[in-house]
C-alpha cells in the first residue's frame, strides 16, 4: 500500500533533508510537491490543504530554519501531522464488561463487509472469545449463503432466518441467543448500502436503536476517492459511527482514504483488511502507517508478524548456524518458508526501513519457488556440502527442479554471498542481495 | 445490442449523473460568483481534483481555459466542457453488438466493484431481446458467489454453467462453451472472481481463461468488460493498466454512478487510456444500465 505517495514524499523529503539550511522558498516547493503527492494519493483535496497548513505553520515557526538539521525536523513535522490525521494509536475494538459485545457493521455495497465480519469472528476466536454471526443483509442474492460459508470456514456459530425480510426481528433474534449463551461477541452483517439512500439509512438507523451496539463500525473500501469524505461524513452524522476499518488495502498504491476519513469523520480506523484470507486484518497504527508512508519502514509489525510466523527456538538456532558459518543449503530452505508463511514478500520488503524503494520492483513470487524447487532436488548431502556440487550434479539438479543450470550456478552464488554477507549485515548492504535474488 | 429509446436513456444516465451534476455543477457556480480572479484557476482545478479527475488532468483542462484568456462564467463552464468531451469522447463507446454465435462476453474486475450485478443487467438486456443467454461461474473463489449468480441467471431466465466452489476457473470457461456450441446458445456471459491488480497469479488466471476460451469458440472472448466502481479513486487507473494487460479489455463499465461519486475518474481513464467507456450503471435494478454517451456525461458533470 501507498507505494507511489512513499515513492513520491521520499524524494521531496531526501532533498530537504540533505541540506544544511533552508529557506521559506524550500519549505514552501517542498509542500508544494508534497500536495500533489498526496492528491495524487487520492487524499481528500480539503484535507490535504489543513494538512499542508498544518505543516507550514509549524516548519515556518518552530525554528525548522535555524535549526542545526533542518531538513529532519522538517521530517519530524511532516511525519507527526501524518500520524495526526489518521489517528492517536492503534484503537481495536474493546470488549463489554456484559456480554455479549454487540458489534454493527455498516458500509455501501462491495466494501468488504462480509468479509470483514468473519475476519472479526476469526480474530476475536483467536483471543478465546466466543461469537456469533448474524445474517443481516437480506437483500443481496446469496449473502446469508456467503456468511454461512465464511462462517464454516472460521469456524463459528451463525444466526440466519432464509425467508425472513424483517431484518431488525432477526438481529434481535440472532442477539437473544448470543445474551442465552453468554457468548462473548455479536457480528452483525447488513446489507450494503448508500449512504444517500434515506429509506435504507433509516432501516439502519432502526437496528441500531433497537439493539444499541457497543460499535457501530463503517466498513469502507481502501480504494475509495474523494468521494471516501462524503460517504464517512454522512455515515457518521446520520448513523454515528464508533470506528472505520478499511477494507482491499493490500490493493492500493494509493490509499488516501485512509488519510482522509479520520479527519473528516472523527472516527478512528480500527483495523485494516489486507487480504482475501480470513487472517488478512491487522490492527491499524497511525504511526506505524505514517513511517511506512514516509518510507521509514515499518520494523514494529514486521517483527510482530515473524513472531507469529516463526518458531523462537528454530529461529535462534539457525541464527547461531548463521553467525558460525555452519548455515546450510537446508537451513536455507527453513528460512524460505518461515518467511514465507509472513505474507507476501513485497509487503514484507515494504516494512523494512529503507527497503521501500525496492517496491518499485518486480517481486518474483516463483523466484522464491524456484529456489525452493532447487534445493529440493538436491541430496542431503549437497546441502550440507554446497562445495560439492559440481558440474554434472548441477544439470541434475537443474533437470530434477525444472530450472536451468544458470538458475541453480545463480542460487549457490548468492548462497556464498549470503554467508560472507552475515559479516556485513549491519552496515546495510543487504539491501542489493535481496534485490538480485528476488527479482525474477 | 438495441438501443433503448433515447430518452430514457438519457433520463437515466442524468438520473445517475444527477448527484456529481450538482455537486461540481454547483462548486463552479459558486466559485464564479465569488471567488476573486486569481482564485479561480486554482479553485477550478481543486473542484476536478474533488471530482476524481485526477491531478494531471485537472491540469490539463485549466490550462486549456487559460488559453482563452479572460472569460465570462458562461465561458468558462463551456471551456471545461468542451475539454472534457474532447477527452471522453476518444473513448465513447457502443454498446455491445453480437459478433459471433455463441458471442462470449468476459467480466473481470477487482472486489466489489458489481461484476455480478452488471452481468444481470447485461443478461436481463439480452434475454429480453428475445436472445439465449448463458452464464458461466468462474469466480469459484468467493462464498457463495456461485449461488448468487445462480439466483440472478434463475431470475431473468438465462441458462447458467457451474462448478463446485474451488474449482478450476478456466475448466468451467471450457465447460461453459461447450455447453453453449451444444445448445445453440447466442450470448455467454463468464463471471470472474474480484481480483485486486496487484495479485500477480490472479491476473494470470484471467489469461489463462481467455486462451481456454478461444480453443471452445474462435475469437472467445469477443468481449471483456471491465467493471469500475464509481467511488474509486485514481487507483482505478492502475486498475485498468493491469486489467488490460492481463486480459485485453475491450470495453469498460462504470458501476454505481448512482452514489455521491462524481464519476470524474472517468475522465482520467479516457486521457490515459484507449478503453472504450461502454456502459455505466446507476442503480440496483435490471434496468440501470445505460450506455456511455460522453457529450451527456459531460454535460451532466457540469451542468
Amino acid at each position: 500500500m501507498f507505494s507511489e505517495l512513499t515513492h513520491k514524499l521520499e524524494g521531496v523529503l531526501k532533498r530537504l533533508r540533505g541540506q544544511g539550511k533552508i529557506s521559506e522558498q524550500n519549505i514552501a516547493d517542498a509542500l508544494k510537491e508534497v500536495r500533489l503527492a498526496l492528491l495524487e494519493a487520492d487524499v481528500n483535496y480539503k484535507v490535504v490543504k489543513q494538512f499542508t497548513e498544518a505543516v507550514k505553520t509549524k516548519a515556518l515557526g518552530r525554528e525548522v530554519l535555524t535549526s542545526i538539521t533542518p531538513g529532519q525536523q522538517f521530517v519530524k513535522i511532516v511525519f507527526d501531522e501524518l500520524r495526526n490525521l489518521m489517528g492517536e494509536g492503534a484503537s481495536e475494538i474493546s470488549f463489554a464488561s456484559v456480554p455479549p459485545t454487540v458489534i454493527l457493521l455498516a458500509g455501501l455495497q462491495g466494501s468488504g463487509k462480509t468479509t470483514v465480519a468473519a475476519k472479526l469472528a476469526r480474530r476475536f476466536k483467536q483471543k478465546g472469545k466466543k461469537g456469533i454471526l448474524i445474517a443481516g443483509d437480506v437483500y443481496r442474492p446469496a449473502a446469508i449463503e456467503q456468511l454461512k460459508t465464511l462462517a464454516k470456514a472460521v469456524p463459528v456459530e451463525i444466526y440466519y432466518e432464509k425467508e425472513n425480510r424483517g431484518v431488525v426481528e432477526i438481529v434481535e433474534r440472532g442477539l437473544e441467543i448470543a445474551r442465552k449463551r453468554v457468548l462473548d461477541c455479536a457480528i452483525i452483517d447488513t446489507a450494503g448500502r448508500l449512504h444517500i439512500d434515506d429509506s435504507m439509512m433509516d432501516e439502519i438507523r432502526e437496528i441500531k436503536q433497537r439493539v444499541n451496539p457497543n460499535e457501530t463500525i463503517l466498513v469502507a473500501d481502501g480504494m475509495t476517492g474523494q468521494d471516501a469524505v462524503s460517504v464517512a461524513s454522512k455515515f457518521s452524522d446520520s448513523l454515528g459511527i464508533d470506528g472505520v476499518i478499511l477494507t482491499k488495502m493490500d490493493g492500493d498504491e494509493r490509499g488516501g482514504a485512509a488519510l482522509s476519513i479520520k479527519a473528516v469523520s472523527g472516527a478512528p480506523i480500527r483495523y485494516i483488511g489486507v487480504g482475501e484470507k480470513l487472517d488478512a486484518l491487522e490492527v491499524f497504527h497511525p504511526d506505524r502507517m505514517a513511517s511506512r508512508i514516509l518510507g521509514m519502514g515499518d520494523v514494529l509489525t514486521l517483527v510482530e508478524k515473524a513472531e507469529a510466523a516463526i518458531d523462537a527456538k528454530e529461529a535462534e538456532r539457525l541464527q547461531r548456524k548463521l553467525l558460525k558459518e555452519t548455515f546450510t543449503l537446508e537451513d536455507f530452505l527453513v528460512q524460505i518458508k518461515q518467511i514465507k508463511r509472513m505474507g507476501p514478500l513485497e509487503d514484507i520488503i515494504g516494512m523494512i526501513p529503507g527497503l521501500s524503494k525496492l517496491k518499485g520492483i518486480d517481486v518474483d513470487e516463483r523466484a522464491v519457488v524456484r529456489v525452493e524447487a532447487i534445493i529440493n532436488s538436491m541430496t542431503r548431502e549437497e546441502r550440507i556440502n554446497p562445495d560439492m556440487i559440481d558440474g554434472s550434479r548441477r544439470r541434475r539438479i537443474a533437470a530434477g527442479s525444472g530450472t536451468k543450470v544458470q538458475d541453480v550456478n545463480r542460487l549457490l552464488k548468492d548462497f556464498q554471498q549470503v554467508r560472507k554477507l552475515v559479516k556485513q549485515m549491519k552496515k546495510g548492504k543487504l539491501g542489493g542481495m535481496l534485490r538480485s535474488m528476488l527479482s525474477g | 445490442m438495441v438501443r433503448k429509446g433515447f430518452s430514457k436513456q438519457f433520463t437515466s444516465l442524468l438520473k445517475g449523473l444527477d448527484k456529481s451534476r450538482r455537486a461540481l455543477g454547483e462548486g463552479l457556480a459558486k466559485i464564479l460568483r465569488t471567488g476573486d480572479d486569481s482564485q479561480i484557476l486554482e479553485d477550478i482545478e481543486e473542484l476536478l481534483i474533488g471530482a476524481d479527475v485526477g491531478v494531471e488532468t485537472a491540469q490539463e483542462i485549466v490550462k486549456a481555459i487559460e488559453k482563452h484568456g479572460k472569460l465570462d462564467e458562461a465561458g468558462i463552464r463551456q471551456a471545461i466542457e468542451d475539454e472534457v468531451v474532447s477527452i471522453l469522447e476518444s473513448t465513447q463507446g457502443e454498446p455491445l453488438s453480437l459478433r459471433a454465435k455463441p458471442h462470449v462476453i468476459m467480466v473481470v474486475g477487482v472486489n466489489g466493484t458489481g461484476k455480478t450485478t452488471t452481468i444481470a443487467k447485461l443478461a436481463n438486456n439480452f434475454v429480453s431481446q428475445g436472445y439465449e443467454v448463458l452464464l458461466g461461474a468462474c469466480d469459484t473463489f468467493r462464498a457463495a458467489a456461485i449461488d448468487q449468480l445462480e439466483i440472478w441467471a434463475k431470475r431473468v431466465g438465462a441458462d447458467m454453467v457451474r462448478h463446485k466452489p474451488g474449482a478450476d476457473a478456466a475448466s468451467v470457461a471450457y465447460d461453459a462453451l461447450s455447453a453453449a456450441v451444444a445448445r445453440d446458445i447466442d450470448v455467454v456471459i463468464l463471471d470472474t472472481a474480484g481480483r485486486l491488480q496487484t495479485k500477480k497469479n490472479l491476473m494470470e488466471e484471467l489469461a489463462k481463461i481467455t486462451r481456454v476460451s478461444s480453443k471452445v469458440v474462435e475469437g472467445a472472448p469477443h468481449d471483456v468488460l471491465l467493471v469500475l466502481d464509481a467511488t474509486t479513486g485514481q487507483n482505478a487507473l492502475s486498475q485498468a493498466r493491469a486489467f488490460s494487460e492481463a486480459c485485453r479489455v475491450n470495453g469498460i463499465v462504470v458501476a454505481k454512478l448512482d452514489g455521491t461519486a462524481k464519476g470524474g475518474i472517468v475522465v482520467a481513464i479516457a486521457r490515459r487510456f484507449k478503453i472504450p467507456i461502454v456502459y455505466i450503471g446507476t442503480g440496483e435494478a435490471l434496468e440501470d444500465l445505460a450506455p456511455f454517451d460522453a457529450r451527456v456525461f459531460a454535460q451532466g458533470l457540469l451542468r
